[in-house]
């Protein structure tokens, strides 16, 4: 949705980070984004590059794990997969299902030297 | 407030602004207000030896608007400290938020002190239109940002004069879609959908209606004259956000506007 401020958030960590461990350099960047956190990967991939140019992060890899999405079906009782926040239980159909699991958006870990 | 400011927003500008707490990292200040220039200094440090620096890993764990939320977090503490009641408006561009924010002052006065905050790519028209009625109003510019921040907003919050249990308005950058994600330590987010926007709005821009407690919907007096269905646009907000309350609301008549107050007085 807005990979443009969610690159200069993943930035503003990174040199947090690095300020805080003496890093020369961050060399590479592992993020977890979940399914249903209306993230175009893609694009943030796109934006990540752009915003750490001339950073302490420039031509950092970035390797994003995609986290699935999982809700509760207050019907079946029972925790089940979702593709989108509004998708209906596969079991059952039914619409009452809570998301559990799928809207991270986290910097796991960094290579830094 | 500013406490471990990050300052990030190369772009905005604040009325009335000057920075004064100290920041770990370059500045230039620009003469018209905030206008920063984040300097990287980070280029190779003289302090370490070239070469042979072995590269580790590094767990860090955080999410990704961790630090938004932290700065959120501050502007709600620095409200309650207060008792002012803040809330966020979100909407598409010209849904009628400053409108109807010009016509709560107006409702309201004598009955309680208004303070808004503007945010705009560009213009500080906005500010200007509430500063008519006499409130008080800083104007934030994002210059490229679709969207106002924590960070942005605790510094607009610091020029205004807040008495205790008075009544912040924060108007967001017209978007649908990216002010959904960022707290400003507001008490709810309120969203304008007006009546000529179409009623599948909500489960276009699910975040947004999902994100707030209450959806005003707006222009009410021109159903007349078009083919909007007020039922299935709350069906859809209800299906993404089945909480969310909705109020019907002229802001040019004022017709419920009364609905929308006693909603603003019963939780202040
Ligand atoms: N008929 C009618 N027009 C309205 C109403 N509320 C606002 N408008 C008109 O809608 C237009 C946009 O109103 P604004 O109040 O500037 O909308 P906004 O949401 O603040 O716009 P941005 O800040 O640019 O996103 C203006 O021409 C208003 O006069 C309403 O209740 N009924
Ligand atoms: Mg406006
Ligand atoms: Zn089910």
């Amino acid at each position: 949705m807005h990979e443009m401020s969610l690159a200069e958030g993943i930035l503003q960590l990174l040199e947090d980070a690095a300020r805080r461990e003496n890093a020369r350099r961050v060399s590479a960047v592992f993020l977890e984004i979940g399914q249903l956190a209306s993230v175009e990967v893609e694009s943030l991939r796109f934006c990540f590059d752009a915003v750490v140019k001339d950073s302490i992060a420039e031509g950092a890899r970035l390797e994003i794990v995609e986290a699935p999405g999982t809700g509760w079906c207050l019907d079946c009782s029972q925790s089940v997969p979702m593709s989108d926040k509004l998708s209906a239980c596969p079991r059952c159909g039914s619409f009452r299902v809570q998301v559990t699991g799928g809207t991270e958006m986290r910097v796991k870990e960094l290579e830094i030297e | 407030m500013c406490t471990t400011c990050g300052c990030g927003h190369d772009e905005t500008k604040i009325e009335g602004h000057a920075h004064e707490h100290g920041h770990d990292h370059d500045h230039e200040h620009g003469h018209d207000g905030h206008h920063h220039h984040h300097g990287h200094a980070y280029a190779p440090r003289r302090s370490h030896a070239p070469g042979m620096t072995p590269a580790r890993m590094l767990k860090i764990e955080q999410d990704i608007l961790s630090k938004n939320d932290a700065y959120a977090r501050e502007n709600r503490a620095f409200l309650a400290d207060r008792r002012v009641f803040a809330l966020n408006l979100v909407s598409s561009p010209g849904s009628g938020k400053t409108t109807l924010l010009c016509k709560t002052i107006e409702m309201l006065k004598g009955q309680c002190a208004v303070a808004v905050i503007e945010g705009d790519q560009q213009t500080s028209n906005d500010a200007e239109r509430i500063r008519a009625t006499g409130a008080p109003a800083v104007q934030i510019n994002t210059g490229k940002g679709c969207h106002l921040d924590a960070h942005m907003v605790g510094h607009a919050m610091q020029q205004l004069s807040l008495p205790e249990r008075s009544l912040l308005m924060i108007e967001n950058v017209g978007n649908l879609v990216c002010p959904a994600a960022f707290d400003l330590g507001e008490a709810h987010k309120v969203v304008i959908l007006s009546v000529t926007e179409g009623e599948d709005k909500p489960l276009k821009y699910p975040d947004m209606f999902r994100a707030a407690d209450l959806m005003l919907l707006n222009k009410c007096d021109l159903l007349p004259h078009l083919r909007f269905d007020v039922d299935q646009a709350i069906e859809a907000a209800r299906r993404v956000n089945p909480a969310i309350q909705v109020i019907r609301v002229s802001a040019t008549t004022g017709e419920g506007m009364g609905d929308w107050l006693a909603w603003l007085q019963a939780r202040r």
